[in-house]
């Protein structure tokens, strides 16, 4: 059995970090999804001979990683995921009374220069980061894991208006933060 | 009309779902006269394709591995799991 993993994690070890970090952007995150995965994959044992070790391996991640993301917005208080049905007042940030905008958008492009394109990307990465966890879990599903909005809702267990206000709200931040840290 | 508010929703809702026809007119109809919504727009599609820049980039980057501590804790966690 511990040859098993033994031999999945020289093998596939780093490509399943790789893809679990490029979709939770959190290592600690990353390091415990691999383990669930090698936990169910000797658990389930159930590796059919006409898909490769590493498809096998990679379908279970991607499952690990929709269950974690799932714990995360679950673990917070259930008044905070009331307030998403309600009014949008986390928005008079953005707009005044009558709906207008108080700081306009600016120009926001992605560099042409490989080491800007880098520093102008690892600034997003920062901004990710600092979203509060229950919007980084749905933002990162649906943009970076890209699951259909039919399938976060019923992962999740919300309902559509409250993913469309979550990933609202998300994607606002982040052009905020970046017009904040690069324009 | 629209508000730069109501506009703003609709344009990342249109990113999760297809909007109405009568959403969809509206929207139009608000962007043709509104800099700042269109704006908005372009700056929520740069987000999504920066987005996939970042994770191709972590999933394409070899120098990323996991740590052999991980490694052995891990197997030694599944060692454990199995008595």
């Amino acid at each position: 059995m511990a040859n098993n993993v033994n031999n999945w994690l020289n093998e596939h070890g780093d490509y399943l970090y790789r893809f679990a970090l490029a979709r939770l952007r959190d290592p600690h995150l990353a390091e415990d999804v691999v383990q669930e995965t090698m936990l169910a994959a000797i658990k389930g044992n159930n590796f059919e001979g006409d898909s490769s070790a590493r498809t096998w391996l990679t379908g279970i991640l991607k499952h690990k990683i929709i269950d974690l993301q799932r714990k995360q917005v679950r673990e917070q208080p259930v008044s905070d995921l009331i307030d998403l049905d309600g009014s949008d007042s986390t928005m008079d940030d953005f707009f005044d009374q009558s709906g207008h905008w108080l700081d306009k958008p600016q120009t926001l492009n992605m560099p042409d220069n490989d080491l800007e394109q880098k520093q102008f990307l690892a600034i997003l990465d920062e901004c990710v980061g600092k979203l509060p966890k229950k919007l980084k879990a749905i933002f990162l599903l649906r943009d970076v894991h890209e699951l259909e909005n039919e399938n976060i809702c019923k992962e999740l267990e919300i309902t559509a208006t409250n993913a469309w206000v979550m990933l609202y709200r998300a994607r606002m931040g982040l052009r905020k933060c970046l017009e904040l840290n690069w324009a | 009309m629209l508000t730069c508010k109501q506009a703003s929703k609709l344009i990342s809702q249109s990113l999760d779902h297809p909007l109405s026809w009568s959403e969809r007119v509206r929207l139009k109809l608000h962007l043709i006269i509104c800099d700042a919504c269109t704006q908005f727009k372009q700056q929520l599609n740069l987000l999504r394709t920066a987005l996939q820049h970042i994770r191709n980039a972590t999933e394409n980057d070899l120098n990323i591995q996991l740590p052999s501590d991980v490694k052995d804790r891990i197997v030694r966690t599944i060692e454990s799991d199995q008595q």
